[in-house]
């Protein structure tokens, strides 16, 4: 089975140990990985933000980048969730306002195929212990687009409760958004900022010694959260606990 | 609707101050915790709340889908049941109406069952001007009309007072509205109750005119009907000589047998209860038998606009049960008058910006004001799509687009103060679509990654004030793929 990453332009710049973590994944469940260097970002900054006709060409471009593959696997809930809800509506507006239909028919192709990194591991690949050892004290945190938008469900917990070593400890008020929400961080500052404290203290009162989630740009503001208030514990991808063996531990 | 008030700040400048001030957090923390966990109890009693929901979602659908129609009726029902109906295109209209129908009764006082359709409009402030009290009989409501205050919450409008506040409130203020506060009055609840019953009471028994607002009208019957907890709203229905009940368009269900589905889902999505202790029906007038003269103002307020807008107007399916308010985390944080209206929490968010229009600095900054995180969607008894509402909203603010108001059909220029960020996003749009110019810039970043200060300029600093930056990697991901598997495909 041939599977394209889409590695996002998060993770790409920021968080590129993600990316890696995804290839040592899933060439150790025996899938061979392919990386379009065509990529780039899904359009959701842009289109989250009002700009629909500048995520319009991203559209288009996802769907030439990963045309051949059966499978595009992102570890990034927020662009699964991207894809699959708004690719269809741009390419329904694009051509209602006389741009065409080429815009709906690559939303029509992009949405079948794309699959959240969890989705693709127990839907496709139908497993849930894929060999992780990570021996440490985790909490989850369901980030609002995998939990709402993609229906993500219990697989995520399924998948770490297969992880030799890992405690899962429950996060109090878990599926309470951290305030993060794209460009809301940067138009409600204060807001976020309050929403992100609020979320860092339910983190550290788990006694965790790390968050992990489906996200890096809910991590980013968690840890970013964490971090500036002189926490120990540390925002960790799914991806990467996921990745992690005896051999090869967690950096 | 009545337009905002002139330099009503923005949604993230009036957030500032709710967010700083800790009781008034903890005070909406406690009470949207409450009812949130309680609600999700009530609705978990049913087996079928799937289903209501999608009827009560397909009902208000096809409602508006054919309003003019069931308007009609409703007009025509009332009107056979012995009421007269007024149409009232905007907040003036409906105010010059309703104050001409109280002057007409020679009346200087009006007893008011909570109603958002009037403080959408100024009613109050317009009878004042006429020379007529208002007096809000809905204990919360009275609370914050005690308090000079404004509503903070669609159904709990003094959420964000505590016990000691309302006491306080209590004391000093009631004399001047009519009967004074008992001495000692204490901030046991029971206390305030008892307070504020003999208070209303004497107002109940003087008062020649009601005002209302309606949960729902009937259109086959003509029937109005008050949801409400206290009986307060009962005796503004009963008592009075004179009533007149204000209602947006939107209010109206086909049938009676539409009215149960939302009989059942109206409660438990708002008080968490399975059944509101009053539900008060009235059609017309009869003989010997509650008010002698019964006005319907019908108000349209900007209602006609949102129903053309074909994703905008599912706003409408809202029947004000605020279970959107109790799940939303903006809202716990900034508090309901950091909405700069009527309707706050995300409902406020999607609704004033169609109803008013998004030409105000608070208009403008309504569609932002959520993370776009969906909790509001699944508890939201009409399944409204909040988020791809706020998303619709957002692009008519930065992009402007077609828009319909006052019934015509106009060409929106984009907000002011988005050029720099219009800028951006057209620049980000480029480098996204030139993966060698992507490139380059991430490489750019890695390179230059020991020279990033901890604090950020600009549209930046929002994140570095409260956060610490992610750390850039000393190599972006397509470099290292490239450099460990080649370009291959």
């Amino acid at each position: 089975m041939r599977v394209a990453l889409f590695v996002t332009c998060v993770n790409d710049t920021l968080y590129p140990r993600t990316g890696r973590a995804v290839v040592r994944l899933l060439e150790r469940l025996g899938v061979e990985v392919g990386f379009p260097a065509e990529q780039s970002c899904c359009g959701q900054p842009q289109y989250n933000t009002g700009y629909r006709r500048e995520a319009e060409p991203l559209v288009r471009r996802f769907d030439r980048a990963f045309a051949g593959y059966e499978y595009v696997v992102t570890p990034s809930g927020s662009c699964a969730a991207m894809v699959r809800d708004a690719y269809p509506r741009i390419g329904a507006e694009a051509a209602a306002e006389g741009r065409g239909t080429e815009a709906a028919e690559a939303a029509a192709r992009a949405v079948p195929r794309t699959y959240e990194l969890t989705e693709f591991l127990v839907d496709v690949l139908g497993v849930t212990d894929v060999g992780a050892c990570f021996p440490h004290t985790v909490t989850y945190h369901p980030t609002c687009h995998g939990l709402r938008a993609l229906g993500l469900g219990d697989r995520p917990r399924r998948l770490l409760s297969r992880v030799r070593g890992l405690q899962l400890r429950e996060l109090d008020g878990a599926e309470e958004c951290c305030g993060f929400g794209g460009t809301f961080a940067v138009k409600n500052p204060d807001v976020s900022a309050a929403m992100g404290a609020d979320k860092a203290r339910a983190v550290e009162a788990t006694g965790a010694e790390a968050v992990c989630a489906v996200d890096n740009s809910c991590l980013a503001h968690i840890g970013g959260v964490l971090a500036r208030r002189g926490s120990r514990v540390r925002a960790v991808h799914l991806a990467e606990i996921l990745a992690a063996t005896e051999e090869e531990p967690h950096g | 609707m009545s337009g905002t008030q002139p330099g009503t700040p923005a949604f993230p400048e009036a957030a500032r101050d709710a967010v700083r001030d800790g009781t008034l957090r903890g005070n909406l923390r406690h009470a949207t915790r409450t009812i949130r966990g309680k609600r999700a109890r009530a609705v978990a009693e049913l087996d079928d709340w799937a289903e209501l929901r999608a009827a009560g979602k397909a009902i208000k659908d096809r409602t508006l889908r054919h309003l003019d129609h069931y308007l009609v009726r409703l007009e025509r029902s009332v009107t056979a049941a012995g009421g007269t109906v007024h149409w009232a295109a905007d907040a003036a209209e409906a105010n010059r109406i309703v104050t001409g129908l109280v002057k007409a009764t020679g009346e200087r006082e009006v007893v008011k069952v909570k109603s958002m359709a009037t403080q959408e409009i100024g009613l109050n402030e317009a009878l004042e001007a006429e020379g007529v009290r208002a007096y809000e009989t809905d204990l919360a409501e009275l609370i914050v009309q005690l308090g000079r205050d404004r509503p903070s919450h669609t159904l709990v409008p003094a959420i964000h007072r505590n016990r000691g506040e309302i006491r306080d409130v209590f004391a000093r203020e009631m004399a001047a509205w009519g009967r004074p506060a008992p001495d000692g009055l204490t901030d046991r609840p029971a206390d305030l109750a008892e307070a504020a019953r003999l208070h209303l009471r004497e107002k109940f028994l003087r008062a020649g005119v009601g005002i209302s607002g309606a949960n729902f009208m009937v259109a086959e019957t003509g029937t109005l009907v008050v949801v409400e907890s206290e009986g307060n709203g009962r005796m503004c229905l009963t008592l009075p000589e004179t009533l007149i009940s204000v209602v947006g368009i939107e209010k109206v269900v086909p049938t009676w047998r539409d009215l149960e589905v939302f009989l059942q889902l109206l409660p438990r999505s708002s008080t968490a209860e399975r059944m509101n202790p009053y539900t008060t029906m009235w059609t017309g007038t009869a003989d010997g038998d509650g008010p002698r003269a019964f006005h319907l103002v019908l108000l349209d307020n900007g209602r006609t606009d949102t129903l053309a807008d074909e994703v905008g107007r599912q706003a409408l399916r809202c029947i004000r049960c605020s279970a959107c308010l109790n799940v939303c985390p903006v809202y716990e944080r900034a508090g309901g008058h950091a909405y700069g209206s009527v309707y706050p929490g995300p409902i406020g968010a999607i609704l004033s910006p169609q109803l008013r229009g998004t030409g105000s600095a608070v208009d403008a900054s309504l569609p932002y004001a959520s993370s776009l995180c969906g909790a509001c969607t699944d508890v939201c008894p009409v399944a409204i799509d909040f988020p791809e509402v706020l998303i619709h909203l957002r692009e008519r603010v930065v992009q402007g687009g077609e828009a319909t108001r006052n019934g015509v059909r106009v060409r929106l220029r984009p907000a002011k103060g988005h050029a720099a960020e219009r800028a951006a996003m057209r620049a980000a749009r480029w480098a996204l679509d030139h993966p060698a110019a992507l490139r380059a810039g991430q490489r750019l970043v890695s390179r230059t990654r020991r020279l990033h200060p901890a604090r950020l300029p600009g549209p930046g600093r929002a994140w570095t004030d409260a956060r610490e930056l992610p750390e850039v990697p000393p190599e972006p991901f397509r470099d290292w793929w490239r450099r460990t598997r080649g370009d291959a495909r």
